[in-house]
C-alpha cells in the first residue's frame, strides 16, 4: 500500500514539475575517442615504441625502389627538418638512425609521434636538444616503410 | 494508529518535496538560480550546439556554442579580413569580384543551413551580401566561403538566402525595386510606379553545393522583405512578405505605412518550373558575377554571366498570389508542418496567422478581391488560420520548438512571446535587452526544430555589458525554452550586429567530414612547392615568383637578394605541415595588403611591390613552436638597374665578403 503511495507520489514529482528525461544524445563527449592510449605507462617498450607496428621485416638487401620512393615522400615531408648526414638541423640527422633503433620503433614514431615524444625517454631526451616537438606528418604506412627503406641507405645497406 | 502516523508523516514529507521540487520558475524579470549552470560547458567539454550567427554589418558570420555562447571562430563572407588574408591573398581575392569589380564589404543579414527532408543536415551555411546583393555558401568542412554569386537586377537583397525543403533553391528577393539591369536606370525616381521592378532570385543549388541563378520571376515593384519556403505539405510554395505597396519612393517612414495591409506574396514555384519547361521563360541580357574557390587549387575563379531567365509575373497569373497581412509586414515564417504561414507587421498590434490548405481553397475557389499590379489578391480571410491578438508591440520574427509553440520576437516592447500556434493563446512572455530582432531555435524554422534553447539577437544593449565607447556590445540572449516557461539562462556579445542565425546539433557538425588538414599530394596549386627542394624563386621580367615553404620553424627560402625596385613580388607560400592546427602565418615589412594564414598542406599567395630599396624581415605570424620567434627571413632591395643578381638560400651561413 505504501510502496504503492510513494511510487505514485513520485511519479507525480516528475509529472507535476513538467520534468522531462534528458534526450539520449549526449554531445558533450566525442564520438570518437582520440588516439592516445591510456595505458599504463610503465607498460611502454622502449625498443618498439607505440603504435601499429610490432614487428617489421626488412629484406636482407636495400630494396631499391622502394629507398627511391621513401627519398621523394621525405623531400616532401622530412628534409626541411632533417638532414642525411648525422648533422642536426630542426631535428637529429638521419645517418644511423637504424642502428640506434629497431625497425618497429622508426616505424611507430614516424607515424604516431606524439604519444611517443611524451613517453619515450630517448625522443624525451632529444626534444630537450631540438625543442621542436616532431610534427605528425600524416605518413601512410606504405609512405613511412618507403621512409625507413630510404633511412637503411644512407646507412650503408646495399 | 501506527500506520495512521506513518501516513501523516509520509504526506507531509510528500506534499513539502512536491513544494519545494516545483518552486515557481523565474517570472522573466530575473535569472534563476540554475542559469549559470544551465549555461555552463565545463572546461575541456564540447558544447551541444554549433551557433551560425550573421555579423551584420561586419560581413562576417559567427560560430558560437550552445549552450556556452563561446565564439570559435569568424568565418569571413562578404567583407575582406585581414587576420586571415581573406580578399587580400591572390586566391581569394576573386571571391569578392562583382559585375561592380572588388568589392571590399557587405552586409551579411541572414543566414540558412542546408537540409535534406525539411531537416538541417550540417552540410552548409548560405548568407546573402545585402547591399551588392550575393549569396555566398560558406562550407562546414572547412569553415571556409567556397561560393559567391551576384543577383541581377536587384537592389538590397533583404529576403534571402532562405531554402527549400532539399535544399534545391536558395532565393533572394529584392528589398529595394530598381529598374531592370537591361532598362534604361537613368529616369526620374519618382516614376517608381511605372519603371521600378522586383525581381526575386531563385539560386539553383547542386549536390555539391554549386548554385546557379536557375530564373528570377518579375514582380510589381514593391520592398520584399523577407521569405521562408513551404514544407511538407507546402513544399513547391515560397512566401515573401512585403511592405511598401504603397509604392512611394521617399519618406517611406510614412508613405510606406499609409495602407492598413500589405501583403504577404506566395509563390509557386514548381508551376514556375513547368512554366521554365513550357519555354515561357525569357532570356534577358545583364551582368553578374559567379566566384568558385577551388579546393585542390586552393585557388578561387571569378567568371561574369551576361543572362539570366525571366518569368513574369503579370503574364502568368497562377504562380504569384497576395495575401493581404497587416502592416508593414517584416517576418514570413512557416510553421514545422507546413500548415501555417505567421506573417508579422512591423506596425501591427496582432500577429496574423495563414492556412496554407484555406489559402489553396482560396486559390481555387477564386476567392480574389482584386488584382495588384496584375497579381490576384486573395481574400484576407479565406486565407487566414487565425490572429494572435494583443501579443505585443512590433512583431517581427516566429520561430518554433516542434511541440506546437511559436515564439515571436517584439522589436518595440522587447520581448519574446510565447503562443500556442493551433488555438492562438498567449502562452509564456519574457523581456529581452532591448530591441530584439531575430530569434534562433536551433533547426526552429525546420521540420525538425531541437525544442531546447532560444537564441534571441538584440540591437541595443544599453546598461547591460561595461561601456566600449559610443557604441556598446551587439548581443544575444540564450533562453531554455525545455519547460513551459521560458528562462534566461546567459548574454553574450556578438560580432556586428546580429541579424537571422542558424544553429545545429554540434555532432552533426563534427562528423561530417571535417578537415583536419590539406594533403600535400592533393594539393593542385599552381604554385605549390612540395619540399624545400622544390623550393626556389623565378625572375620574369619585372615580375618576381617565390615559390617558398614553411614548417616549424622556418621558412625556405630564408634570405632572398636580388630583387629590385619596380618588382612585382609574388609569395606563393606552401604549408608543409600535415597535422591538425598548425597554420603558419607570413608578413613582411611594408606590406599594403595583410598577412597570408596558410593551413597545413595549403598554398596562399602574397603579392608585395617594393618601396623603397633596403632590408624587408618577413616572419611568421601564427604561433607554431618554441622557435616560432625564430621563423622569419631577409628580403634584400636593390635600385632598380643594379646587378645584384637573384639569389635566395637557407642555411648556407656565408659570412659576407667584407667580413672575411
Amino acid at each position: 500500500m505504501y510502496k504503492l503511495s510513494l511510487f505514485i507520489a513520485v511519479g507525480l514529482l516528475f509529472v507535476s514539475c513538467g520534468k522531462k528525461e534528458q534526450s539520449g544524445d549526449d554531445f558533450s563527449k566525442p564520438t570518437t575517442e582520440e588516439a592516445t592510449t591510456k595505458a599504463d605507462p610503465s607498460s611502454y617498450d622502449p625498443n618498439r615504441g607505440e603504435g601499429k607496428f610490432d614487428k617489421v621485416d626488412l629484406g636482407a638487401t636495400l630494396d631499391q625502389a622502394m629507398a627511391t620512393e621513401g627519398e621523394k615522400v621525405s623531400g616532401v615531408k622530412c628534409t626541411s627538418c632533417h638532414k642525411a648526414t648525422d648533422e642536426k638541423l630542426v631535428g637529429p640527422g638521419w645517418k644511423g638512425v637504424t642502428s640506434r633503433h629497431q625497425p618497429q620503433w622508426i616505424m611507430n614514431f614516424i607515424t604516431n609521434p606524439d604519444p611517443m615524444i611524451n613517453k619515450d625517454p630517448k625522443v624525451q631526451a632529444q626534444l630537450e636538444i631540438c625543442l621542436v616537438r616532431m610534427p605528425n606528418q600524416g605518413l601512410n604506412d606504405t609512405e613511412a616503410r618507403n621512409i625507413l627503406e630510404y633511412m637503411r641507405k644512407i646507412d650503408g645497406v646495399k | 494508529m501506527k500506520n495512521k502516523f506513518v501516513k501523516a508523516i509520509f504526506t507531509i514529507a510528500m506534499g513539502s518535496a512536491l513544494l519545494i521540487s516545483c518552486k515557481p520558475k523565474n517570472s522573466g524579470d530575473a535569472v534563476s538560480g540554475d542559469a549559470a549552470q544551465k549555461a555552463y560547458v565545463a572546461p575541456g567539454k564540447y558544447d551541444e550546439f554549433y551557433n551560425f550567427v550573421s555579423g551584420g554589418f561586419s560581413g562576417q558570420l559567427s560560430v558560437y556554442g550552445l549552450p556556452s555562447g563561446r565564439l570559435f571562430r569568424v568565418i569571413p563572407v562578404f567583407s575582406v579580413d585581414p587576420e586571415k588574408g581573406y580578399g587580400y591573398n591572390e586566391e581569394t581575392k576573386p571571391m569578392l569580384n562583382t559585375s561592380h569589380g572588388f568589392v571590399p564589404w557587405d552586409d551579411l543579414h541572414h543566414t540558412e543551413m542546408s537540409q535534406t527532408n525539411g531537416e538541417v543536415d550540417g552540410r552548409w551555411v548560405f548568407g546573402n551580401a545585402n547591399n551588392t546583393p550575393r549569396i555566398a555558401r560558406i562550407d562546414l568542412k572547412t569553415f571556409t566561403t567556397k561560393e559567391i554569386i551576384e543577383l541581377p537586377n536587384s537592389a538590397g537583397n533583404h529576403s534571402s538566402p532562405f531554402i527549400t525543403e532539399n535544399t534545391e533553391y536558395v532565393v533572394a528577393g529584392t528589398r529595394f525595386s530598381v529598374p531592370a539591369d537591361n532598362s534604361n536606370g537613368d529616369v526620374p525616381i519618382n516614376t517608381y510606379k511605372k519603371n521600378f521592378k522586383g525581381h526575386l532570385s531563385f539560386v539553383k543549388v547542386g549536390k555539391e553545393g554549386q548554385m546557379d541563378i536557375a530564373f528570377q520571376i518579375q514582380c510589381p515593384g514593391v520592398n520584399f522583405d523577407l521569405s521562408h519556403a513551404g514544407k511538407g505539405k507546402s513544399h513547391g510554395w515560397f512566401f515573401f512578405s512585403c511592405y511598401n505597396t504603397e509604392q512611394a519612393n521617399t519618406l517611406l517612414e510614412v508613405n510606406a505605412s499609409q495602407k492598413d495591409k500589405d501583403f504577404i506574396m506566395a509563390v509557386n514555384w514548381k508551376k514556375a518550373e513547368e512554366y521554365i519547361k513550357a519555354g515561357k521563360g525569357k532570356l534577358t541580357p545583364t551582368k553578374y558575377a559567379h566566384n568558385v574557390y577551388n579546393e585542390s587549387t586552393h585557388t578561387a575563379t571569378s567568371e561574369i554571366k551576361t543572362q539570366v531567365l525571366i518569368l513574369d509575373s503579370k503574364e502568368l497569373k497562377d504562380i504569384c498570389y497576395m495575401i493581404p497581412c497587416p502592416k508593414s509586414p517584416h517576418g514570413c515564417d512557416v510553421d514545422p508542418t507546413g500548415e501555417y504561414i505567421v506573417g508579422s507587421g512591423k506596425l501591427a498590434a496582432l500577429i496574423p496567422v495563414f492556412s496554407f490548405d484555406k489559402l489553396q481553397n482560396a486559390i481555387k475557389n477564386k476567392q480574389f478581391e482584386g488584382e495588384y499590379d496584375g497579381i490576384p489578391v486573395v481574400k484576407y480571410e479565406a486565407a487566414l488560420h487565425g490572429e494572435v491578438q494583443k501579443p505585443g508591440l512590433g512583431p517581427l520574427h516566429t520561430e518554433f520548438d516542434g511541440k506546437g509553440n511559436a515564439y515571436t520576437t517584439f522589436f518595440v516592447s522587447s520581448e519574446v512571446v510565447k503562443w500556442d500556434i493551433k488555438s492562438l493563446k498567449v502562452l509564456d512572455r519574457v523581456p529581452t535587452y532591448y530591441s530584439v530582432g531575430h530569434l534562433c531555435i536551433p533547426g526552429g524554422d525546420s521540420k525538425k526544430p531541437f525544442g531546447k534553447y532560444l537564441i534571441a539577437y538584440n540591437k541595443i544593449t544599453k546598461d547591460r555589458y561595461l561601456p566600449t565607447g559610443p557604441e556598446l556590445a551587439q548581443s544575444a540572449q540564450i533562453f531554455d525554452i525545455s519547460g513551459d516557461k521560458m528562462q534566461l539562462i546567459l548574454d553574450f556579445p556578438t560580432i556586428g550586429e546580429p541579424h537571422y542565425a542558424q544553429a545545429a546539433p554540434a555532432d552533426l557538425i563534427r562528423n561530417n567530414g571535417q578537415l583536419k588538414f590539406y594533403k600535400l599530394d592533393d594539393n593542385k596549386h599552381p604554385f605549390v612547392t612540395k619540399g624545400e627542394k622544390e623550393t626556389k624563386v623565378v625572375r620574369n621580367g619585372k615580375r618576381v615568383d617565390v615559390y617558398m615553404t614553411c614548417i616549424r620553424s622556418h621558412f625556405s627560402p630564408d634570405n632572398i637578394e636580388g630583387i629590385k625596385m619596380g618588382d612585382e613580388v609574388y609569395f606563393h607560400i606552401t604549408n608543409l605541415e600535415q597535422d591538425w592546427d598548425v597554420p603558419h602565418g607570413f608578413a613582411i615589412k611594408g606590406a599594403s595588403t595583410a598577412e597570408l594564414l596558410i593551413m597545413p598542406g595549403e598554398t596562399s599567395t602574397l603579392k608585395w611591390s617594393p618601396d623603397r630599396v633596403g632590408m624587408f624581415p618577413f616572419y611568421c605570424t601564427d604561433f607554431c613552436s618554441a622557435l616560432h620567434q625564430e621563423m622569419q627571413g631577409y628580403l634584400r632591395v636593390s635600385p632598380a638597374g643594379s646587378n645584384v643578381p637573384l639569389t635566395y638560400s637557407l642555411g648556407t651561413n656565408l659570412p659576407a665578403p667584407d667580413q672575411k
